[in-house]
């Protein structure tokens, strides 16, 4: 039984994951994610795409808000600005997947750069609301991108879905062929960033993020750091915006409005601020949540049989009121409420 | 020259309601530091309500409105005690994650009990037009401008003679002085968002009137209230109102003269927005605040 840290060596010390449980669990987690898409329908696929697509996204999103500490209501756009470069290159250049979502997400970065150069001067809640400001200016584009040569809605040639010149449809049905994209590039996402905040910049990203100004004074060039949190975040939104584009085969820009921009807020506010598997259990939780619901209305309908027109409304209502309770109850999110149970079965006996 | 003063009149007319619903938000602000991103809810729960008395139950509008203003004034006081209440002291993110919350969860609410569709608004400010400097001017901006400046004046005396209001002032100056001269924070709280939400739904029930009907649309408006009051200054009351009526003439003259396939008039406040905090974050009026370590 494990009673407390104790590290032998650096090695063990820095390590990801030094305990045999965590191990454990680990590998039981990898299992399961292997096993799951030879047994899954078609429904319970879209699902595990449409978790490990926002779970990027929201990985991206939680690298400036909750390690950084700057406040972002523009991760929609940045989605946006992904889907959308990723959807041109396919349509207009014929491009392949495996170019369009590369170019796509480094483009994204540099957008995002761009949109975070007021954090130059702004911070907290100002910055909030530049980047809300950000948001608006980048749908307004879309929208009227005529001069652009953008049109409001894109749809993707299936033929760009090809894997270096193998045609996805050759190999299964695309919702099961997407799920080893999307979770195969979660994949990278989560090794990529838990190795981040072990690097020079991940600890810098972290400094600005609990003392800006100590930060300076110990040498933390400020503004460089909070410009590449913005460009990371912004590359790992424009990675999950190709994939939406490439994997839904439509886009319009309804999908990145401000309301996408508060679902990934939402996301990693409810997940945990500042973890990764955070990321991942509040973007599991926002997309399983309303679809649980629309499960529970169908089976409802019979005895009451409006629900099918209240659903949105029920949807809607449900996740503002999940966001309230978790921020009065539990502010650290479900990453904290696992801990806890960890924490209690660790422990157990002696939980003091 | 017609057009001008068309577009500046009603320039003027919106932007006393933007001036309106950002004093609210900036009274929110000033005393307890909380932005509240369901400012524009707020206008939806006036203008429903208001549709609900005077068209469902058929009363007399000014009784109509009058009850629609009180039922507002105690959502927003119950707002404040059950949501914002429980999360003084933490971080920004938070406070700005639990208001999203609560717009999302009212706007639920009212999707539910009015549904979605456009609703004919009950028309109680007159429709007709008057010739004013030469240009046709719908009477009903008029009304809308002289209802919210007279708001504007009751409420500059209430903060100037009445008890709660000089306790407001005394508040958002100096929390912790006036909590040790034995005034209530809490009771300021609850007075503040009142009167957000009283003076968000005046706006409601004023838009309601100009757009001819009800729906998701004017909560945009919620959305409006950032450049209003960046531009003006945050904490600045004198600077929503100047603000408010600055960015409601730009709308007006952007949507006006510029092409409206640009749709200039939606995204040029935004606009405005990032240049203002790039240039001034403290807006025109607001207090500049120096960072110590």
């Amino acid at each position: 039984m494990q009673s407390g840290t104790f590290h032998t060596s650096y090695a063990s010390d820095m390590a990801l994951r030094p305990y045999w449980p965590q191990r454990v669990r680990i590998a039981i987690v990898l299992i399961a994610v292997l096993i799951f898409p030879w047994f899954a329908d078609r429904y319970w696929l879209n699902l595990a795409n449409t978790i490990a697509i926002a779970a990027i996204g929201a990985i991206g999103l939680n690298i400036l808000v909750g390690y950084t500490g700057q406040i972002s209501i523009g991760h929609g756009g940045f989605l946006a600005v992904g889907a959308y470069t990723a959807g041109l290159l396919a349509v207009r250049l014929d491009m392949p997947m495996w170019i369009t979502i590369p170019v796509a997400s480094l483009f994204t970065a540099l957008v995002g750069a761009f949109f975070g150069l007021p954090s130059a001067r702004l911070k907290g809640l100002y910055l909030a609301i530049a980047t809300l400001a950000s948001q608006e200016i980048i749908i307004w584009l879309l929208t009227h991108g005529k001069l652009l040569g953008i049109g409001e809605s894109l749809s993707l040639p299936p033929a760009t879905n090809n894997l270096f010149g193998v045609p996805l449809n050759a190999l299964g049905n695309n919702d099961f062929v997407f799920y080893w994209i999307t979770v195969g590039f979660l994949a990278l996402t989560v090794i990529f960033v838990s190795n981040l905040f072990r690097s020079r910049a991940g600890r810098a990203f972290v400094a600005i993020r609990d003392q800006d100004i100590a930060a300076q004074v110990i040498g933390v060039d400020i503004f460089r750091y909070k410009l590449l949190a913005f460009a990371t975040s912004s590359f790992f939104a424009g990675l999950a915006g190709a994939l939406t584009a490439h994997y839904r085969g439509i886009i319009s820009w309804e999908r990145f409005t401000i309301d996408t921009s508060i679902l990934y807020l939402a996301m990693i506010i409810i997940g945990g601020l500042g973890s990764v598997s955070g990321s991942i259990y509040g973007a599991a939780f926002m997309v399983l949540l309303p679809a649980m619901l629309a499960n529970l209305a169908r089976s409802v309908s019979g005895v009451v049989p409006d629900i099918n027109s209240y659903l949105p409304f029920i949807q809607q209502g449900a996740f503002g009121l999940a966001i309230i309770l978790f921020l009065i109850f539990e502010p650290e999110g479900i990453v904290k409420m696992w801990r806890n149970v960890k924490d209690y079965f660790r422990l157990w006996p002696f939980s003091y | 020259m017609e057009k001008f003063i068309q577009l500046t009149l009603s320039g003027i007319a919106n932007g006393a309601i933007f001036a309106l619903v950002a004093l609210g938000f900036v009274l929110i602000y000033k005393s307890s530091d909380v932005i509240n991103f369901a400012q524009g809810e707020l206008l939806l729960i006036g203008a429903y309500l208001t549709y609900t008395t005077v068209e469902m139950i058929g009363l007399w509008w000014p009784i109509g409105v009058v009850i629609a203003v009180v039922l507002a004034a105690i959502i927003g006081v119950l707002v404040e005690q059950l949501v914002l209440r429980p999360l003084i002291g933490e971080p920004t993110i938070s406070v700005i994650m639990v208001t999203i919350g609560l717009s999302l969860l009212l706007r639920a609410i009212i999707g539910g009990i009015w549904g979605v569709t456009p609703r004919t608004a009950p028309q109680f400010l007159p429709r007709d037009t008057i010739t004013l400097f030469g240009a046709n001017v719908g009477v009903d901006r008029l009304w809308a401008f002289a209802l919210a400046l007279t708001l504007f004046v009751l409420l500059t005396l209430f903060f100037r003679y009445s008890r709660e209001g000089i306790a407001m002032r005394a508040v958002a100056d100096d929390q912790q002085a006036a909590l040790s001269m034995g005034i209530s924070v809490k009771r300021v709280w609850a007075i503040a968002w009142a009167i957000a939400a009283v003076t968000a739904s005046v706006g409601g029930i004023l838009l309601m009137s100009i757009f001819g009907g009800v729906s998701g649309q004017i909560a945009r408006v919620g959305l409006l209230v950032f450049p209003v009051v960046i531009l003006g200054g945050l904490d600045s009351i004198p600077g929503a109102i100047v603000g408010g009526l600055i960015i409601g003439l730009l709308q007006s003259f952007a949507g006006g003269y510029l092409p409206p396939e640009l749709g200039m008039g939606e995204v040029a406040p935004f606009i405005v927005l990032l240049l203002i905090l790039l240039v001034r974050p403290y807006g025109l009026f607001g207090q500049r605040i120096i960072e110590r370590v």
